[in-house]
């Protein structure tokens, strides 16, 4: 979607804010939603695609004006309510449901050094043809969808040269609307400065911008 | 380093002050009633980002590939395995990828689309790597940016921003600074800074080497 989240060439947001010995978290409650928001992803009822996308649907000036960890938890609750881990009225009253049945959590102590430290690969073992080689000229498609992409509308309709191929990764424009994973090659894509930002820019300046084959038509 | 601004980043706390404070305490008691958290499972991930996982990790890897050019040669191939030797990975550094400065080439790390940061090796990213100005203006002006955080690169240095758009997560090797031949591999990995590890800054030349 075309929201104030994709931000990249945006100018008018103000100087950046460099904190000195900044703490992992400012305050308990960030810590505990953060803990919260990776606790009830261990259900396995929405993907981190979702999670991103549910943080993008956050209202433009709401998004803008929220910090970090109150967007995670506007996402977290709306993702909640969707799947039926909770009820709207519960969260808004704080009790549980009547008669509701009691669950078992899906992070435990002992689940969290396992959960860390594998992580979630979103590679896929599966054959796949690569349509680019390294050093070949693509251009971004110029796609607008509504729902949720990872492809930057300041590169869209831009041109490029492929740098790497990375291999085979779960697809979020499918994947975090649960229309399959739609494993595709991922490419590192060079795009000069210019090509960007037009002639001012420096000439041996580059951005690196990670592609879904998807997101590529040959230049 | 731009002096930090914390009175404006104070006012920014205030403004939200503890309403989600108060929503966070009750959505945590209803989904410990409803037996869908468990509370030390919290405790137990809260305290392995504020205490086991963090830049001083990331240190390590580059006070490595300083002192073993093998290492840094696997480093650089091959990231995910280089950095496994050390023992780290995992979540949010499934898939890395290290890419080196040297006195021509400056490496940039944003996520101009959400907050993607190598967790793995530098822990959970600061406020101002997740903020509106450093994800707008990293990818057009890469050059301000660096000249606000106090660091002004030379024309012929080539700059390159690597935006996270995927699944991949980056990680700057910085330049080893000069004065450090007689440093260790633990002296060397003290010097290094979170800052310089995204691209944001240079690793300082320790103090007393300055001095003899």
């Amino acid at each position: 979607m075309n929201g104030v989240h994709d931000m990249g060439g945006m100018h008018g947001m103000g100087p950046i804010q460099h904190e000195k010995n900044e703490p992992v978290f400012h305050e308990r409650w960030e810590a505990r939603a953060y803990g919260l928001s990776l606790a009830m992803g261990c259900f396995g009822k929405w993907t981190l695609d979702a999670l991103r996308h549910q943080i993008e649907l956050i209202p433009p000036a709401d998004y803008l004006s929220m910090s970090y960890y109150e967007k995670w938890i506007a996402a977290l609750v709306e993702l909640m309510v969707k799947t039926n881990l909770v009820t709207r009225a519960e969260v808004e009253t704080g009790k549980a449901a009547l008669g509701s049945p009691k669950m078992s959590p899906a992070l435990t102590p002992d689940g969290v050094g396992p959960m860390v430290g594998r992580g979630a690969p979103a590679n896929r073992d599966v054959p796949a043809t690569p349509r680019f080689q390294r050093g070949q000229r693509v251009r971004a498609r110029n796609l607008n969808p509504a729902g949720h992409t990872r492809l930057p509308r300041y590169v869209r309709g831009k041109s490029g040269a492929i740098q790497r191929d990375y291999g085979v990764f779960v697809f979020p424009d499918t994947n975090a609307h649960e229309r399959g994973e739609n494993p595709q090659h991922v490419y590192s894509v060079r795009f000069t400065a210019r090509e960007l930002w037009g002639e001012q820019a420096p000439a041996k300046d580059s951005v690196y911008v990670d592609m879904w084959e998807s997101y590529l038509e040959p230049a | 380093m731009t002096s930090h601004p914390s009175h404006a980043h104070e006012h920014a706390h205030q403004l939200v002050p503890s309403d989600p404070a108060l929503r966070v305490k009750a959505l945590e008691s209803l989904l410990v009633e409803k037996g869908l958290v468990d509370r030390a499972a919290l405790d137990a991930l809260i305290d392995t980002y504020e205490h086991k996982i963090g830049p001083r990790n990331g240190a390590r890897v580059v006070a490595r590939a300083w002192t073993d050019p093998a290492y840094k040669q696997r480093l650089l191939t091959n990231a995910d395995n280089a950095i496994a030797e050390l023992g780290y990975g995992g979540m949010q550094g499934e898939h890395m990828v290290v890419v080196e400065n040297t006195p021509k080439v400056h490496n940039l790390i944003v996520c101009t689309l959400c907050s993607c940061y190598p967790w793995a090796v530098l822990g959970l990213p600061p406020v101002w790597y997740k903020s509106a100005p450093y994800r707008s203006r990293s990818v057009l002006d890469p050059r301000g940016v660096l000249r606000e955080f106090g660091l002004e690169l030379a024309d012929d240095v080539e700059v390159r921003v690597w935006d996270s758009t995927a699944d991949v997560r980056y990680l700057v090797l910085p330049e080893r600074p000069a004065g450090t031949d007689r440093l260790s591999e633990g002296e060397l990995a003290a010097l290094v800074t979170r800052d310089s590890m995204i691209g944001v800054a240079k690793v300082p030349a320790p103090v007393q080497e300055r001095h003899r």
